[in-house]
């Protein structure tokens, strides 16, 4: 009996997302083409990406509100770093350092400066929203380059696969061996689990933390930049409430609040539900305003299950 | 002739995911009658207490209060009916005034709209303080800004504040000195002549030969019998304990010991202890006593690295160490086995594997890369020398028993082969066949030339185990003995800061 819920725990959420895309497909012929699936999995390829981020922030029992922000604070730098001349590959470059290196600054304010990581987060939010904001002057940057590189980015496909979503598959196939397989993904769960503990091992646990925010915050750019590309435009309102879909995946998924228990393959399903819902009932035309009821009832449904369960 | 029986607990059954705890427990509380509730760490006494007050239901078996039959389902239930318990572990919210902490839950008020009667309360405070021969507790403090065991005295005057027919006192004198424990006698003598039954659960014998009337005695979650006091004799319950003589508790040592291997000068950390020296040599294995509070586990903690130091120096083989963060002290081959497993020794999520694994990364990866071949090696190799009862590596360490948590956070330790081992109340909340393979763990460890410090509170362990012993009192040491020389009362004097015993 224990066996058999445990396992349910754990294929809960490919169960649901399974359902609700036959249901679909009953439901609207346009739904299971290859075409519409393509589409869908190029939809939650920035979600996903940030989301993988946010699995990593969650299993060390933190939280990162800023990833929105930080991605349009990114991608309006590397915008304007394209727009002024810069070689759209060192732009990129750069970007994704920035990225990098917010996200640490994430990291040492809630390790060093001992700030709750919900309240650091919702503050540096604010800041980088408003650094955009002065940044681009409350503009769109347009004027991008037309190098092949950035445009493929968003925009382009590799034989019928889209590009956000080859970067999506990476960047998953990358951090679940992180998260599996080496030391590092033993310390975050290590971290989450128990941090005392984890120090009394001799886990740095701030050094944990502080990459596992930089690595979000990286991540987090890497998204505004293939949305940049995908628009041709970086916009300064790029992102907004971006963190809470990204939480959203995370939970739907099964990774706990409380840090220590989780799967990055839960995410990747929980970004794949969100997508589906908003997908599906995009063609079934229901009004965007419905769809938000929709889709917080789904998480609710999705963590009494796991709560059930455990 | 029943109804002199305040409680009555038969046949009572529990298991705690499949492991049999206790087994048809009879336990029957006179009224006005001190009755000490005994047996070794793990032999179930918590346990049948807590179904007592309703924290944990039984599986099996009847519970009559005053001759009714009673299913508690929570603690608010036994309080109603007057049983009342003082539990070891202190719950006192550090945050609130002594008054606020007497009334929590009970709080008095004007009429009913929950507005608090602050004056009564202090007044209330006062008087049960009083009562206890306590005067120097303001009722207005922070519970916080008490010592140790004058909490304690604020949890005794809390259960009785309340109207109670039957008190659990659970180690009540763990943390008290010699004046407040009088005091405590002295109430819970008039408690007994009021017709309030007290069970007393506490290790020390004395105290038990002195104000107990009856002594029942459980052994490994299993009735042993219930003797009359005055009847019986220290050896005859110990015993009844152990279940056999004492001297096959701790294994015969062998270890040879050799050079000094680590050397602590003048540690100190303000507030908690101040000018700590001691040393320890390789294969022998040194105990730490003394009371709750005397600032042995946060020495162990300062030396690890997981406080900072305020002065002090630590020397491995006559090298000068900085410690700053518990891997310093790893890469220097410290382990330590913490006295708290749940909260500082395991991540209880996670599995066995990944436990053992934490502390062993470097053994079982390649830049970075865990291999799991190695990792499994590794963990199956500790798992089968400590021993381990598990359904597997896999299996969370919430879901096993204290023993076998206990032999995993040992089984984590010993992975990196230290030179020092620190030990902290190694076999608390073990039962008594675990504590036997961990004693025998230590011995080995010590005749492959291991360094070993322990802190034990269990007096027996201390004596049973170490060849030279250090007590502390309020962070100090007040005194040094080689087992040979040391007995219960020499540590107890030393322990309560009475006599300072020079090293022989």
């Amino acid at each position: 009996m224990k066996k058999l819920n445990i396992d349910f725990a754990k294929l809960g959420p490919l169960i649901g997302l399974v359902f609700i895309i036959i249901l679909l497909s009953f439901l609207n012929d346009n739904f299971f083409t290859v075409n519409n699936i393509l589409n869908l999995l190029r939809q939650i390829s920035i979600n996903a990406l940030i989301a993988f981020g946010m699995t990593f922030v969650i299993l060390t029992a933190g939280i990162d509100l800023s990833v929105g922000s930080l991605l349009a604070l990114g991608s309006a730098l590397t915008a304007g770093m394209m727009a002024s001349g810069m070689d759209p590959m060192l732009a990129i470059f750069l970007g994704l350092l920035i990225g990098l290196l917010l996200g640490a600054f994430n990291g040492i304010i809630i390790t060093k400066g001992k700030v709750a990581p919900f309240i650091a987060t919702l503050a540096t939010m604010t800041i980088f929203r408003g650094a955009t904001l002065v940044y681009t002057d409350g503009r769109p940057i347009t004027g991008l380059s037309d190098s092949p590189i950035f445009v493929m980015m968003g925009k382009g496909y590799l034989f019928w696969i889209p590009i956000p979503v080859i970067f999506m598959i990476i960047a998953f196939v990358i951090l679940y061996f992180v998260l599996n397989n080496t030391v590092f993904g033993r310390r975050v769960y290590a971290v989450g689990g128990n941090e005392q503990a984890a120090t009394l091992s001799g886990i740095k646990t701030d050094s944990v933390k502080i990459w596992v925010y930089a690595l979000t915050g990286m991540l987090s750019v890497l998204a505004g930049i293939i949305l940049t590309s995908r628009l041709n435009s970086a916009q300064p309102t790029a992102g907004t409430m971006y963190e809470l879909d990204a939480i959203a995946a995370v939970v739907i998924g099964g990774t706990s609040l409380m840090g220590g228990r989780g799967r990055i393959t839960g995410t990747l399903i929980g970004a794949l539900i969100i997508g589906v819902i908003s997908n599906g009932l995009n063609l079934l035309n229901v009004s965007s305003f419905y769809q938000q009821i929709v889709k917080g009832a789904v998480i609710l449904f999705a963590v009494m299950l796991d709560r059930r369960s455990n | 002739m029943s109804e002199h029986y305040f409680v009555q607990m038969s046949k009572i059954n529990k298991s705690f995911s499949g492991v049999h705890v206790l087994k048809d427990i009879d336990f029957h509380v006179k009224r006005g009658e001190v009755h000490a509730l005994m047996g070794e760490n793990g032999a179930g006494k918590s346990t049948l207490i807590k179904i007592l007050c309703g924290i944990y239901s039984r599986d099996t078996g009847t519970v009559k209060v005053k001759e009714e039959e009673v299913t508690f389902t929570n603690p608010k239930d036994a309080e109603i009916k007057g049983i009342n318990i003082i539990h070891q572990e202190l719950n006192i919210i550090p945050e609130l005034t002594v008054s606020q902490n007497m009334f929590l839950g009970k709080e008095l008020t004007y009429g009913k709209f929950g507005v608090l009667n602050k004056n009564k309360m202090r007044q209330a405070t006062l008087d049960s303080l009083q009562e206890l021969g306590v005067t120097n507790i303001d009722p207005d403090e922070l519970a916080g800004d008490l010592s140790v065991g004058q909490q304690q005295m604020i949890e005794i005057a809390r259960a009785l504040a309340t109207q109670s027919e039957l008190i659990v006192m659970d180690e009540p004198t763990a943390a008290l000195t010699d004046r407040e424990i009088e005091a405590l006698f002295k109430v819970i003598y008039s408690l007994r002549d009021k017709g309030v039954s007290i069970i007393y659960v506490s290790h020390r014998m004395e105290e038990i030969f002195q104000i107990c009337d009856r002594i029942t005695v459980l052994r490994d979650g299993e009735y042993v019998g219930t003797t009359i006091v005055k009847e019986t004799t220290f050896d005859e319950t110990v015993r009844m304990m152990v279940g056999r003589e004492l001297g096959e508790r701790f294994p015969t040592r062998h270890a040879e010991i050799k050079e000094k291997v680590l050397e602590i000068d003048n540690l100190s950390l303000t507030d908690r202890f101040s000018n700590i020296s001691f040393h320890v040599k390789a294969g022998e294995i040194l105990g730490i006593a003394g009371l709750m509070g005397a600032g042995r586990t946060e020495v162990l903690e300062t030396l690890f690295g997981y406080r900072k130091k305020t002065a002090g120096t630590v020397k491995l083989h006559g090298k000068d160490l900085v410690i700053k963060h518990p891997l310093d002290a790893i890469r220097a081959g410290i382990a330590f086995v913490t006295e708290d497993r749940k909260d500082k020794g395991l991540v209880l999520n996670g599995s066995i594997r990944e436990n053992i694994a934490l502390t062993n990364t470097k053994a079982i990866s390649n830049s970075g890369v865990v291999s799991k071949v190695k990792e499994r090696k590794l963990v199956q190799d500790l798992m089968e020398k400590l021993h381990v009862r598990s359904a597997g590596m896999h299996q969370e360490v919430n879901s096993l028993s204290g023993g076998n948590q206990q032999k995993v956070v040992i089984a984590k330790w010993i992975g990196i082969q230290p030179k020092v081992l620190l030990l902290d109340e190694p076999t608390r909340g073990v039962d008594i066949g675990a504590k036997k393979e961990i004693y025998s763990i230590m011995n080995e460890l010590s005749e492959l030339g291991v360094a070993i410090i322990m802190i034990s509170s269990e007096l027996p362990e201390v004596l049973g185990v170490s060849d030279r012993i250090i007590v502390m009192h309020e962070g100090t040491i007040t005194g040094e003995l080689q087992s040979d020389e040391a007995d219960q009362e020499k540590i107890m004097t030393a322990a309560t800061g009475r006599v300072k015993y020079e090293e022989a």
